[in-house]
């Protein structure tokens, strides 16, 4: 045993993170009420599902489409789907010619209101390097074998501009409605490593 | 339980995406947003700090891209990478810029939840159910 501090003494996050917020919570910095608040509503009630609902309406209504492409933080407002990192949304739409992906290339950067909080995959130092550098490769080992025909894009998001991808309608669906629409859509399509199946 | 979050790694190229672990791609709408309750606390912190104008959220994402370019200049082959370890040295980097808390203050309070004896049932010294 020594006393010496090394970095092995370093308490663990766990530990920090409890240590933090109670300093926090003496200090008068935070209620933990409004902490749980907000883990609730991001772990529950804004995720994938928000955005599917907006593919769908693009999907039905030409208009709306329109309005998406033009002004995406605008046009997802028209839901009520507002907030953090919702500011500056770009929608860029799949097409048979075009497959648009999103990474966020520094650290996590991605459209809360539409999508909720990033999977663990979006956040990997693999992925954010990869899907540069080698987007087929990646997306082919995702699931995704794009024909060599299809060119791919690669959307870097930032605090400047989050990119969200508006999937390509998959044929036989030309029957369904919004809502049975917006119960196929998925969240890799619309980050761009998968595509919607009908 | 951090062993499961380096199993399979093994027959992982390195800088391969992971297809089975932890960082595996699901392919439905499902996701493990938060791989421990830590996590989910650091991420509910800095959203209420922010919230409350104690930093401004730019500042903090500033910080968090220091923090993962550092970690990823000191692994270069990414072994271990934990998202929300980079998050919370963020926020205590941003803490400490703007005069609130500083990181030696927070490992000294560390320290005293550490030193608590094993099994001891997380006795937060505050009312917070």
């Amino acid at each position: 045993m020594t006393a010496t501090p090394h970095a092995a003494d370093r308490p663990g996050p766990a530990q920090r993170t409890e240590a933090l917020e109670s300093l926090l919570l003496e200090r008068g910095l935070i209620d933990p009420k409004v902490i749980d608040g907000l883990i609730n509503r991001y772990v529950n009630d804004v995720g994938p599902m928000n955005g599917a609902r907006v593919v769908a309406k693009a999907w039905s209504d030409p208009e709306y489409k329109a309005r998406l492409m033009e002004d995406g933080t605008k046009a997802i407002g028209e839901f009520g789907f507002a907030g953090p990192q919702g500011e500056f949304i770009r929608v860029v739409e799949n097409s048979a010619s075009v497959h648009n992906v999103v990474v966020c290339t520094l650290c996590s950067c991605y459209p809360w209101p539409v999508l909720g909080l990033p999977p663990t995959w979006y956040k990997d130092p693999a992925y954010r390097a990869r899907i540069v550098r080698e987007p087929r490769t990646v997306l082919a080992e995702m699931g995704l074998a794009l024909s060599p025909k299809t060119e791919v894009k690669v959307w870097d998001s930032s605090s400047e501009v989050r990119y969200f991808v508006l999937p390509e309608r998959p044929a036989g669906t030309e029957q369904m409605t919004e809502e049975e629409l917006a119960a196929i859509v998925t969240r890799d399509a619309m980050v761009g490593v998968g595509v919607v199946h009908a | 339980m951090p062993e499961a979050a380096v199993e399979g790694d093994e027959d992982n190229l390195p800088g391969e995406l992971d297809l089975d672990g932890p960082s595996a791609p699901p392919r439905s709408n499902g996701a493990l947003l938060f791989e421990e309750p830590w996590e989910s606390r650091a991420f509910g912190l800095a959203m209420s700090l922010s919230n409350a104008g104690r930093f401004e959220w730019e500042d903090f994402r500033a910080e968090l891209i220091k923090a993962v370019a550092a970690w990823e200049a000191a692994h270069p082959d990414h072994e271990g990478y934990r998202y929300y370890e980079r998050w919370l040295e963020a926020l205590q980097a941003v803490l400490a810029s703007k005069g609130v808390v500083t990181p030696a203050e927070t490992d000294t309070r560390a320290r005293t939840f550490a030193d608590r004896p094993a099994g001891h049932d997380h006795d937060h010294d505050h009312d917070h159910h």
